[in-house]
C-alpha cells in the first residue's frame, strides 16, 4: 500500500552515504512488511536494494547469505552433497505463508529482522547455528549466536540504525543430518510451530523450537535424548504461559504440537542413528 | 523516460513511499486491481521485467528503468497471450475481479511451478469460484459451448464481457479516473460503546489538503437502515449516517474530505476525539439480563436489546416428545465470518452537467440505494442515479449501503467529485458479517426412525444494528425446519443487540447458520437409534406430496416447482460409494464421511420485484434492460440466454445492460436468490412480449395468422417465407410500430430448491489437521440455464462452505476489537485448502421458475459444513458442534489412540 507518511527516499549506493539516523528513518529492504500495512512512524525510507551486496557465497567454511538476499534464492539452493543439511533451506522459505512472487522479493535480513515467531529465515539460521555480523550506527561491527538475536514477538536486539548485514552459517552445522515438522491451522499457512532437529556425527541433538514460542527455543543434547528426556527439557524450557498467542494458533495447541513435533524429531533422528 | 508500463512511457514520478499499484493505476492503467494492498491476494499481479510481483508490495521507485507489464500489455499483435485465452475457454472467473492477477501469475509459472499450483498460487486468492475453473484454464480444458440460435437456454456460454476481464479493461467500481475528484475517509471507533463528547477539528482542518470534515453534527438527523429490503420495515431504523454513539468497534465516528488519501488519512488521525466510554456488552445471552447495558432506546426493540422475537409451533411437541422413543437435544453453533468479496465496498459521487447527482457504487442493490438515498438527503429521486458498472463480488455484503451516504453528501456540500473506498482492514472492521448463531435443537423419534417432535431455540447476535437481524431470524426458522416431516414442531428465537459489528446479508442468509445445527442434531439421532444419515434423512424429508410447513400453519406460497431431493441423496450416496477421491493418508488418521441436506425457498418470503425492457434494434439485434445487479453470479448471462433462446437468437445477439436507475427497469437487488427467478422471470416475460410483437407484427402486415409466424436467429419465418429483422425493423419503423416491450415479475409463488453435500474426510489423531478425500454436490436447480455456470456457482458456494466448516474466523479481544483484520489471518481458502467437489444435477424442470430453473447461487454452502462436522463425527465418534473446526479448536478433543 502506499505509505503516505514517508516524505523521502533514499537510494544509497554505499552505506557511508547514511550518515545520520534520525527517528522516522527505516532501512528498506524487500518491503514486503513495510509496505503492507501503515507506518505512521516512517517519514524516510532508505533502501538497501542498491548496495550490490552478493546473495549467497558458499565456501569450505559454510554459506555466507547477505541480508539483502532474496527468500527465492534460499528457495532455491542446493548444497553439496556433503552437505546433509541443505535441503533445509528450501524446506524452511517453503513454511512461510508468502507466495513465490513475495519470496522473490522479500529479504532473508527482512525476515530476522521483523523477528515474528512465524519467521522461518529465523528457524534455519537457529537451527544451523548460525551467527549474525551487525553493523552499528557507530561503531565496529559485531557478531552474535543467531539463537539469541530475536528477544520477543517483533522485536530483536538491534539498537535503532543498526544494520543486520549478513549471515553465516558454518559448515560443521550443514553437514548435520535434521528433521523438520510444521503445523498450521491452513494447508501451507502461516507457521504454527515449525520444529527442527539436527544430529551430528556424535549423535547429539539440536532440537530448535520456533513459530510456537514468541523467539527460538534452542535445546542442546549431547547425546539422543529418550523421549522423557525430550520432554522434560522443554517442560523446563518453556513454563506453560510460554507459547505465542495469536490468530494463527491457541498456545494450547502450540504446547501440544510442540512435544508431539518434538518426539517425531527425536524418533526419526534416532531410527536413522540405529540403522547407521 | 524512466517508468514505462505496457511498452509505453510515463511522464510522472512515483511520491516517496507510494506503491507500484497506485502508480500504475494513477497512470488511467486500472487493469491492475486492488483486493487487500498487503501483498495476499494477488490482483494486483504485474511483471517487473517479466518477473511476477505484488505490485501493492512494491515501492514504485523500484519500478525506475524497468519494463512494468500488467494485464493490460499481455495481448501481443491484437491476440490474447495463451494463458488470457485458456481462462476465456475455462471462464476460470465469476466476478473476474481477481483474473488480472490470477493470470499475470500463471502466465508467469514455468512447467515446475503449473506441477504444484496448490504452492504457486498460494498467493491468489479467489473468493468465488472455487479453483477448479482457474486449474483447468492452466491445464488448457475448456468449458464452453458455441453460440447456437434458438438453443442459448442450457448451453454453456461464456460470460459476455469475457473479453474485458481476461484484459484487463473491464470496468470495476474505481476503474474511472475522474477530474478534479475529492477523497473521503473515515475515522473509525476505537471503542465498543462510547458517547462522542466532543470531536476537535482544528489539527485536522490545518493539515494542507483537507477540504472538510464531517461529524455527527453535519448529517440529517434520520434515522435508517443500511440494510436493503423492498420492505424498509422489516430492518429498523436504528441508525445514522454519523453518530454521536459509537456501538462498535469500528462504527464511523467523523469522514474527513480532502484533495488526496494521504491528506484524508492524516485528517482522521489529526481528530481529536473525547470519548465517555460506556459499558459495552458482546454476547447475546448476557445483553438479554436484567442489567445489561443497553445499545437502543429507538422504540424498534422489542425488550431491552432484544431486537426481535420470533416463534410458531404447529402440532404440539410436548405430546411429541411424550410419543418418542429417542430424544436428542444438544446446542450447536456457527461463528462470524465475513463476505470477503475480493473488491472492497466503495462508491464516487458527483454532480453532472445534467445538473443531477450520480453514485456509481459497488452494490447488490443500486434501486434501493437510490431510495434511501433520496430519503436521508431530502433528493428528489429524478436528481439522482445510482449504477454500477462491474462489481467484483458480493455474496450478501454488498446487500447494504454502506459507502454511498457519505460520498453523496461530501459531494452535496462541497460540489466536486468525492470517491471512497474501502481498505480491506475496513471491511473487516466497518462492513457486515453473517450473524452469529448459537442453536439449541431438540429431535424425538420411534424406534424406526420417525420424527415426532422437532424444536429449536436460536439466539442471534445482530450486534450493534438490527438490519438484516429479523429476516435472518426468520430464515433460519424457516426452511431448515421445512425439510422435515414431522407432526410436532416448534422454534422461537431472538435477534439480539450486542456491541458487535453487525450482522448483515450473507449468502445462506439465517438458514446456513440453523441448517448447520439441524442436520448435525440429524446425524447425532440417527447415531442414537443405529440408523445412517441416508436412511434418517430418507425417513423423514420433505416428499413432493408434503405440506411445506415450518412452525407456521397459515397458508404459504412456497411450492414444489419440481421435486428433486430424493435424487440428490441417491447421486450423493453413489458418488460416495464410487471409489474416487483420495485414499485416507498413511498414519495417525482417522477417516470418516459425512453428508448433509439444505432446503431453500427460491426467494425471500417478503416483497421482491424485477422489470425488464427490451428492444429490436435496426441492425437485427436486441437491447435487454434489467435493473438487476451482476456480481459474479452470472445473471447478465443467464438473462441474455433467457431472451435469446424465447426470441430464437443467439446469445450474442443480445446487448444488455443492468443495475442503472436511469437505463433499467426498477428492480429490488440481486441477493435472496432472486437473479433467476424474480429478474430471470422478468426477462423471460418482456422477451416473451416482444417475441409476440414481432410475430405479430409480421403477421398483421402479411394478413396472415400469427401462428404462423416464427422467429429465427435474424429473421421472422413463416413456412418459406422469410423477412429480416431488419427489414421488418425498417418497414414497422417508418410505418410507426414500436419494436419494443417492458414487463415487470413479482415474487409469488415461490418454488425450492435442495442441495446435498457428501464428504469423505481424515483428521489428524494429534495434529487436528483435516483433509478433505472426497467432495461431491448434487442440487436440484431445476434446469440449468447455463450449466458450466451453474457448476461454478455451486463450487464456488461449496469451497466458501469449506472456509466457514475449518479455516475463517473473526477473533476478537475482550473489548470487542477484531484482532485479524486482514486476509493473512482471516483464512478465506486459497486454492490448497479448497478441495475440488463433484457437482451433479438432479434432473429436474421447474414449473415455476422461468424456463424450468430455479435458485442456485445460494443454498449450497448450508450443507457443507454440517456435512464436514458429520464426516468429523464418524471418524472420530467426537461431535464438534461449534464452527469452525481449525485445528486449534479440535485438536484436544480427538482421541490420541490410533
Ligand atoms: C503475503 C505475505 C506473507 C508473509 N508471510 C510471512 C511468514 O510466513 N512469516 C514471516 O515471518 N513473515 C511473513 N511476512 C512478513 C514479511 O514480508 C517477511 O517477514 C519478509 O521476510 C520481510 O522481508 P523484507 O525484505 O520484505 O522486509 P522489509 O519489509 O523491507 O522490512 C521488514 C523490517 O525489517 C527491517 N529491516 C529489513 N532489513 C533489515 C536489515 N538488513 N537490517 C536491519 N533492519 C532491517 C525494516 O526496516 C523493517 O522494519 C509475510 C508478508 C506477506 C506480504
Ligand atoms: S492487492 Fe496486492 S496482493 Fe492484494
Ligand atoms: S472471480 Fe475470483 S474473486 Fe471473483
Amino acid at each position: 500500500m502506499d505509505l503516505n507518511t514517508v516524505r523521502a527516499v533514499r537510494t544509497p549506493a554505499r552505506l557511508d552515504e547514511i550518515a545520520d539516523w534520525p527517528s522516522g528513518h527505516a532501512w528498506l529492504a524487500g518491503g514486503t512488511w513495510l509496505m503492507s500495512e501503515p507506518q505512521l512512524a516512517v517519514d524516510t525510507l532508505v533502501d538497501l536494494h542498491g548496495l550490490g551486496w552478493e546473495d549467497l557465497a558458499v565456501s569450505g567454511e559454510g554459506v555466507e547469505i547477505a541480508a539483502t538476499c532474496p527468500i527465492s534464492k534460499v528457495a532455491n539452493f542446493v548444497g553439496p552433497a556433503e552437505w546433509p543439511a541443505a535441503p533445509l533451506f528450501k524446506a524452511c522459505a517453503h513454511s512461510l505463508l508468502m507466495s513465490f512472487k513475495v519470496a522473490g522479493v522479500a529479504t532473508v535480513g527482512g525476515n530476522i529482522c521483523m523477528s515474528l515467531p512465524a519467521g522461518a529465515m529465523i528457524s534455519l539460521t537457529v537451527a544451523l547455528e548460525a551467527t549474525y555480523t551487525l553493523w552499528p550506527r557507530d561503531g565496529a561491527p559485531r557478531t552474535v549466536y543467531s539463537g539469541d538475536f530475536v528477544t520477543a514477538n517483533h522485536a530483536n536486539i538491534l539498537a535503532p540504525g543498526e544494520l543486520l548485514r549478513s549471515i553465516h552459517i558454518p559448515a560443521a552445522a550443514l553437514s548435520k543430518r535434521f528433521a523438520i515438522r510444521r503445523a498450521s491451522l491452513t494447508h501451507l499457512g502461516r507457521s504454527a510451530a515449525l520444529l527442527i532437529g539436527t544430529s551430528g556425527p556424535d549423535r547429539d541433538l539440536l532440537l530448535t523450537i520456533t513459530a510456537a514460542t514468541p523467539r527460538p527455543i534452542q535445546l542442546r543434547f549431547g547425546a539422543l535424548p529418550s523421549a522423557e528426556e525430550v520432554r522434560a527439557a522443554i517442560d523446563a524450557a518453556i513454563p506453560a504461559d510460554g507459547y505465542f498467542d495469536d490468530v494463527n494458533g491457541t498456545p494450547a495447541y502450540k504446547r501440544h504440537v510442540t512435544y508431539h513435533f518434538a518426539e517425531e524429531i527425536r524418533a526419526e533422528l534416532a531410527a536413522v542413528e540405529s540403522k547407521a | 523516460m524512466s517508468y514505462t508500463i505496457d511498452s509505453k512511457a510515463v511522464s510522472q514520478e512515483p511520491r516517496p513511499g507510494q506503491c507500484l499499484r497506485t502508480f500504475i493505476r494513477d497512470a488511467g492503467v486500472f487493469g491492475v486491481k486492488k483486493g487487500c494492498d498487503q501483498g495476499d491476494c494477488g490482483a494486483c499481479t504485474v511483471w517487473l521485467d517479466g518477473v511476477p510481483v505484488h505490485s501493492c508490495l512494491m515501492p514504485a521507485h523500484r519500478a525506475k528503468d524497468k519494463q512494468v507489464t500488467t494485464v493490460q500489455g499481455l495481448e501481443h499483435d491484437g491476440h490474447l497471450h495463451p494463458v488470457q485465452q485458456a481462462f476465456c475457454d475455462a471462464q476460470a472467473f465469476q466476478c473476474g475481479f481477481c483474473a488480472a492477477g490470477m493470470i499475470m501469475t500463471v502466465a508467469a509459472l514455468d512447467e515446475e511451478q503449473r506441477a504444484d499450483l496448490p504452492r504457486n498460487l498460494k498467493g491468489n486468492l479467489c473468493r468465488c469460484t472455487g479453483y477448479r475453473a482457474i486449474e483447468d484454464a492452466v491445464h488448457g480444458i475448456r468449458s464452453t459451448d458455441d453460440d447456437i440460435a434458438g438453443a442459448a437456454c442450457g448451453a454453456s456460454l461464456p460470460n459476455p464481457f469475457t473479453q474485458g476481464i481476461v484484459t484487463g479493461h473491464a470496468r470495476y467500481t474505481m476503474d474511472v479516473a475522474v477530474e478534479n475528484l475529492l477523497h473521503l475517509k473515515v475515522l473509525r471507533s476505537p471503542h465498543a460503546h462510547a458517547r462522542i463528547v466532543s470531536i476537535d477539528q482544528s489539527k485536522a482542518r490545518a493539515i494542507p489538503g483537507v477540504v472538510e470534515v464531517f461529524t455527527w453534527e453535519d448529517v440529517p438527523r434520520k434515522l435508517f437502515s443500511s440494510a436493503t429490503h423492498e420492505d424498509h420495515l422489516v430492518d429498523p431504523d436504528d441508525m445514522y449516517v454519523l453518530d454521536n454513539v459509537a456501538r462498535f468497534v469500528g462504527q464511523r465516528v467523523a469522514a474527513v474530505v480532502a484533495e488526496t488519501e494521504a491528506a484524508a488519512e492524516a485528517g482522521c488521525r489529526a481528530l481529536q476525539v473525547e470519548y465517555e466510554i460506556l459499558p459495552a456488552v458482546f454476547d447475546p445471552v448476557e445483553a438479554m439480563q436484567d442489567g445489561a447495558p443497553i445499545l437502543h432506546s429507538k422504540g424498534n426493540e422489542a425488550k431491552g436489546n432484544i431486537f426481535v422475537t420470533i416463534k410458531g409451533e404447529v402440532g404440539n411437541v410436548e405430546s411429541g416428545f411424550a410419543e418418542a422413543a429417542v430424544v436428542h437435544e444438544k446446542t450447536y453453533s456457527t461463528s462470524r465470518v465475513q463476505h470477503a468479496h475480493l473488491e472492497t465496498h466503495g462508491s464516487i459521487a458527483w454532480r453532472g452537467e445534467d445538473g443531477r447527482l450520480h453514485v456509481r457504487t459497488s452494490t447488490q442493490a443500486p434501486f434501493i440505494a437510490h431510495q434511501k438515498l433520496c430519503y436521508l438527503f431530502g433528493i428528489f429521486p429524478h436528481d439522482l442515479h445510482v449504477f454500477t458498472e462491474r462489481v467484483g463480488g458480493g455474496f450478501g455484503g454488498k446487500q447494504e449501503m454502506v459507502s454511498e451516504d457519505l460520498c453523496l453528501m461530501a459531494t452535496m456540500k462541497l460540489g466536486r467529485p468525492v470517491k471512497w473506498e474501502f481498505t480491506r482492514e475496513e471491511q473487516f472492521i466497518g462492513a457486515t458479517t453473517r450473524h452469529q448463531m448459537t442453536t439449541k435443537v431438540k429431535l424425538g423419534a420411534k424406534a424406526d426412525g420417525t420424527l415426532t417432535a422437532l424444536e429449536v431455540h436460536v439466539v442471534s447476535n445482530t450486534g450493534a444494528y438490527g438490519g438484516h437481524g429479523s429476516e435472518t431470524l426468520a430464515a433460519s426458522l424457516g426452511s431448515p425446519l421445512s425439510a422435515y416431516r414431522c407432526k410436532n414442531k416448534k422454534a422461537d428465537g431472538h435477534a439480539v443487540y450486542t456491541n458487535m459489528i453487525p450482522g448483515g446479508g450473507f449468502r445462506g442468509y439465517g438458514a446456513s447458520q440453523s441448517t448447520f445445527a439441524i442436520e448435525c442434531a440429524m446425524d447425532d439421532l440417527a447415531e442414537k437409534l443405529g440408523m445412517d444419515g441416508f436412511a434418517i434423512r430418507r425417513k423423514n424429508m420433505i416428499g413432493p406430496d408434503d405440506v411445506i410447513e415450518s412452525v407456521w400453519s397459515d397458508p404459504s406460497d412456497v411450492s414444489f416447482g419440481s421435486y428433486g431431493l430424493d435424487e440428490c441423496l441417491d447421486l450423493v450416496e453413489a458418488a460416495l460409494a464410487n471409489g474416487e477421491g483420495l485414499p485416507a493418508p498413511e498414519g495417525n488418521w482417522a477417516e470418516g464421511t459425512g453428508i448433509a441436506l439444505s432446503v431453500l425457498e427460491s426467494g425471500p418470503p417478503t416483497e421482491h420485484r424485477s422489470g425488464g425492457e427490451m428492444r429490436l434494434l435496426p441492425d437485427g439485434s436486441y437491447h435487454l434492460a434489467v435493473g438487476s445487479t451482476e456480481m459474479g453470479n452470472g445473471s447478465i448471462n443467464s438473462h441474455r440466454q433467457i431472451a435469446a433462446s424465447i426470441l430464437g437468437t443467439r446469445g450474442n445477439n443480445v446487448d444488455i445492460i443492468n443495475a442503472d436507475t436511469d437505463l433499467t427497469p426498477y428492480d429490488t437487488g440481486t441477493f435472496a436468490s432472486t437473479g433467476t427467478v424474480v429478474a430471470g422471470q422478468a426477462v423471460a416475460l418482456t422477451a416473451k412480449a416482444l417475441h409476440d410483437n414481432i410475430v405479430s407484427y409480421a403477421a398483421r402486415i402479411t394478413d396472415t395468422p400469427v401462428e404462423d409466424w416464427s422467429l429465427v436467429d435474424d429473421a421472422v419465418m413463416n413456412g418459406n417465407r422469410r423477412i429480416e429483422l431488419t427489414e421488418l425493423y425498417k418497414i414497422g419503423t417508418e410505418a410507426g410500430h414500436r419494436f419494443d416491450a417492458k414487463r415487470k415479475a413479482y415474487l409469488s409463488p415461490r418454488t425450492i430448491a435442495f442441495n446435498v453435500q457428501g464428504v469423505r474426510l481424515a483428521v489428524h489423531r494429534v495434529t487436528g489437521e483435516v483433509r478433505v478425500l472426497h467432495s461431491v454436490h448434487a442440487a436440484d436447480i431445476g434446469r440449468p440455464i447455463n450449466p458450466m455456470q451453474c457448476r461454478g456457482q455451486l463450487e464456488g458456494a461449496v469451497a466458501m462452505g469449506y472456509g466457514w466448516a475449518l479455516t475463517e474466523h473473526m477473533v476478537y479481544d475482550d473489548h470487542g476489537k477484531m484482532l485479524n483484520p486482514a486476509l493473512r489471518n482471516y483464512h478465506i481458502p486459497a486454492f490448497a485448502d479448497t478441495p475440488r467437489t463433484k457437482i451433479m444435477f438432479a434432473d429436474t424442470h421447474d414449473t415455476i421458475g422461468p424456463l424450468g430453473a430455479k435458485a442456485q447461487g445460494e443454498c449450497a454452502i448450508n450443507a457443507v459444513a454440517p456435512a464436514v462436522s458429520n464426516a468429523l463425527a464418524n471418524a472420530t465418534g467426537v461431535r464438534f458442534a461449534h464452527l469452525p473446526f481449525s485445528p486449534d479448536r479440535i485438536f484436544d478433543q480427538l482421541s490420541v489412540t490410533a
